[in-house]
């Protein structure tokens, strides 16, 4: 009895995984490119801010991880690798636009203007979320795989009542689009045409599961049996990810409906700091990646052009570090909250099962008060 | 005493050995596969990863990636095609990676699931098991720290065990898995490291939907189940010093509830107290609290007393020691039911 549910006939020719046929702006290597659709003019100091955000959000991330592994954080999702799909897609919003991320989207946070602090809050377990959405238009974070999809649909539908001129973005993973909401929300922005932009980010593991476990197809062309267009571009190269996330966002504005883009990258650390990546992955294809890093690229563009001394990227470093170092001393600093926090904000108006239940325990952690 | 279970060429293992619950389960999901090839395991990760707690590691590579099967990413999916896999003879294993991620799937389990055996007359079996790694206690993020065994407790047509010990974990995983119905399989995470004698060819002491007493005593009875189970053996201990003493209860079977050894128990004590991590209102203590009440009302000291979680969303981690019943929460109830 060979079942054969592992390398289904054909896999090669649809090929989820096969070297794909994407948008790009800038190559590995630094070497502007053109596309016919999608072109973009930066300034140097556009350029200058990109390489700048893109190595602040990776000190962010390592710091953090460094954190984790001094037992200061519970656990943290990495971002590595993945920078330049992040910032390129975060830097494309307008103000009004509305962010639904993962977990994973602390490049987009930073482009928010959310406290780094705060996600470091929330994977130390001082809080469920701890930033006020409305605030930055970037909502909370959300660990259920593909939940947010839904929620973003609806909030463009709201959108779209409204006459605004402005659309949801909604990030989630390869491994996201196996789940019955994200295809639901596809259903859902396609028949409402709903300003929204779905944002998957391919960094081809989804904890263990190579994309072949999820998707025979690639995963942009999804889009196009449920009615909307779908579009890759090279995750890695922040150009190619502002061009077109600057497009999908101005045709969702303009009443054109949504578009799926996959940002085609890779996972370059652990899914999180639980995990160990060496069970499921080896280590050439990592390899292999790190030939594509987002923020080389963009550093060997601006070397190339002479568009930034070394002055520049000594600055850049410099002002990491200071990042880095801040964002530690602030982390050890982090209170733990008042145990009566578990009773606030459950509700927006008086509960009286919460009110008896909070002064039950206040009574009881008063009862510990002077024993030894 | 043996540290690991000793493994023959063939890969079966055996003898009595010291094992951590999550081999314990590990080597029942093996022996399991062993005894029948139509059951399966399936899940997210599960396969070269060996599920995130570890609990089927090594199965995929000894029973291949038929049997052992890394599904989407879609829990809906997951128990949905086990309920077909069942429907045409096999025996799916699902694991569901956290407490927190049995939602997308609830409609398939309590929809579909819990009810079709009935609505075939009893022409259809539905021998699907899904594990839980179920509680918290490790410091997780958000839904990684759930117990929402009363969901499905409140659902007729499954069965609901929570396994508390490496010894259980064992014998319960086969068993549930020999079962003919649906099981909703609990594993209390934050005891997946603990370590116990486990007798691999000896036959379960006990029948899947039996409690236990793990510690006998005369002036209360603490019943538990999962995570608690070790918490109330440590309050026990503790109260001894103190001169009391406390039965403690492993009901193991949520439903159905052996209510003649909690009954019997109560009757003799006089004094209850029941323990878990979910939210005390509405909970499973509060099912336990009405029918001691009914079958033991005339031998009663104290009313049946619930130690539990708030009726709040399970806390950031920096504050789960709070919400989590522990030692002396438990034994303040204890003195609470001495106060009547
Ligand atoms: C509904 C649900 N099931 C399972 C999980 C556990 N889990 C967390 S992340 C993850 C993999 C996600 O992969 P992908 O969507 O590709 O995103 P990535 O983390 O790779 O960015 C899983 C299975 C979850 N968070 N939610």
């Amino acid at each position: 009895m060979a079942v054969n549910t592992n390398a289904p006939v054909g896999a090669e020719t649809y090929g989820a995984a096969a070297p794909p046929e994407l948008v790009q702006l800038l190559t590995p290597e630094g070497e502007r490119v053109e596309h016919p659709d999608y072109d973009i003019d930066l300034t140097p100091e556009q350029v200058r801010s990109l390489y700048r955000d893109l190595v602040l959000v990776r000190r962010i991330d390592l710091e953090a991880v460094a954190l984790q592994r001094q037992g200061e954080l519970g656990i943290w999702a990495s971002l590595l690798g993945q920078e330049a799909a992040q910032i390129g897609s975060g830097r494309a919003l307008s103000d009004q636009d509305m962010v639904f991320p993962t977990y994973r989207e602390h490049g987009v946070a930073w482009c928010r203007n959310v406290d780094p602090i705060k996600l470091l809050g929330l994977f130390r377990g001082v809080s469920h979320g701890g930033w006020d959405p409305a605030e930055h238009n970037f909502h909370l974070y959300t660990i259920v795989i593909g939940s947010q999809t839904l929620h973003a649909v609806g909030y463009a539908m709201g959108i779209q009542r409204d006459g605004a001129e402005a659309a949801a973005i909604v990030y989630f993973g390869d491994g996201a689009t196996s789940q019955g909401d994200v295809n639901e929300s596809f259903i859902w922005a396609a028949v409402n045409n709903a300003p929204v932009v779905f944002f998957c980010q391919n960094n081809q593991w989804a904890i263990s599961e190579p994309l072949e476990k999820q998707s025979r197809i690639p995963l942009y062309r999804r889009a196009s049996g449920f009615g909307f267009p779908g579009i890759r571009v090279d995750g890695n190269d922040v150009f190619a990810c502002l061009a077109v996330t600057r497009e999908a966002l101005r045709n969702a504005r303009e009443g054109q409906g949504p578009t799926l883009i996959e940002a085609y990258t890779y996972r370059m650390g652990a899914h999180t700091t639980s995990d160990d990546p060496t069970r499921y992955r080896v280590e050439s294809e990592l390899e292999a990646w790190k030939l594509k890093d987002p923020i080389e690229r963009v550093k060997a563009y601006l070397f190339k052009n002479e568009l930034a001394d070394q002055e520049f990227f000594e600055a850049i470093d410099l002002e990491a570090d200071e990042l880095g170092k801040d964002l530690r001393r602030r982390c050890l600093e982090l209170p733990d909250p008042d145990p009566l926090a578990i009773f606030e904000n459950v509700y927006a108006e008086p509960h009286a099962l919460l009110q008896e239940e909070r002064e039950q325990f206040a009574a009881y952690l008063a009862s510990f008060e002077g024993v030894a | 005493m043996t540290t690991g279970a000793s493994r023959t060429a063939g890969g079966r293992s055996g003898g009595a050995a010291t094992l951590t619950l999550v081999r314990a389960i590990n080597e029942g999901l093996r022996r399991a596969m062993e005894e029948d090839p139509k059951v399966l395991v399936m899940g997210e990760d599960v396969g070269k990863l060996g599920g995130v707690f570890r609990v089927t590691d090594g199965l995929q590579k000894d029973f291949g990636e038929d049997r052992v099967i890394d599904t989407p990413l879609a829990e809906s999916g997951i128990i949905g095609t086990a309920i077909g896999l069942a429907l045409r003879g096999y025996r799916p294993v699902c694991e569901i990676q956290f407490d927190g991620f049995v939602f997308p799937a609830a409609d398939q389990i309590i929809t579909q699931l819990a009810k079709m055996r009935m609505r075939s007359l009893g022409a259809l079996r539905l021998p699907v098991v899904v594990r839980i790694p179920f509680g918290g206690g490790i410091g997780a993020v958000e839904h990684h720290s759930e117990s929402p065994e009363v969901h499905f407790t409140h659902t007729g047509g499954l069965r609901v065990v929570a396994c508390s010990n490496p010894a259980d974990g064992y014998h319960m995983i086969r068993q549930a898995i020999r079962c003919e119905d649906p099981v909703i399989f609990f594993e209390p995470k934050r005891r997946y490291w603990d370590k116990a004698p486990v007798d691999l060819d000896a036959d379960p002491d006990l029948p899947l939907d039996k409690g236990r007493v793990v510690r006998p005593g005369t002036d209360v009875t603490l019943l538990a189940y999962g995570p608690m189970v070790r918490t109330c053996l440590e309050a026990a201990v503790a109260a001894e010093e103190d001169g009391r003493s406390l039965e403690v209860i492993d009901l193991r079977s949520l439903s159905p509830l052996d209510t003649e050894l909690v009954v019997e128990s109560v009757r003799r004590t006089g004094r209850c107290v029941v323990v878990h991590e979910a939210p005390v209102f509405s909970g499973y203590g509060a099912e336990l609290a009405a029918r001691i009440t009914e079958q033991c009302f005339y031998h009663l000291e104290a009313p049946v007393l619930r130690v539990g979680g708030f009726s709040t969303p399970y806390p950031p981690s920096r504050l789960e020691d709070h919400y989590l019943p522990d030692l002396d929460r438990v034994l303040d109830a204890v003195d609470r039911t001495f106060a009547y």
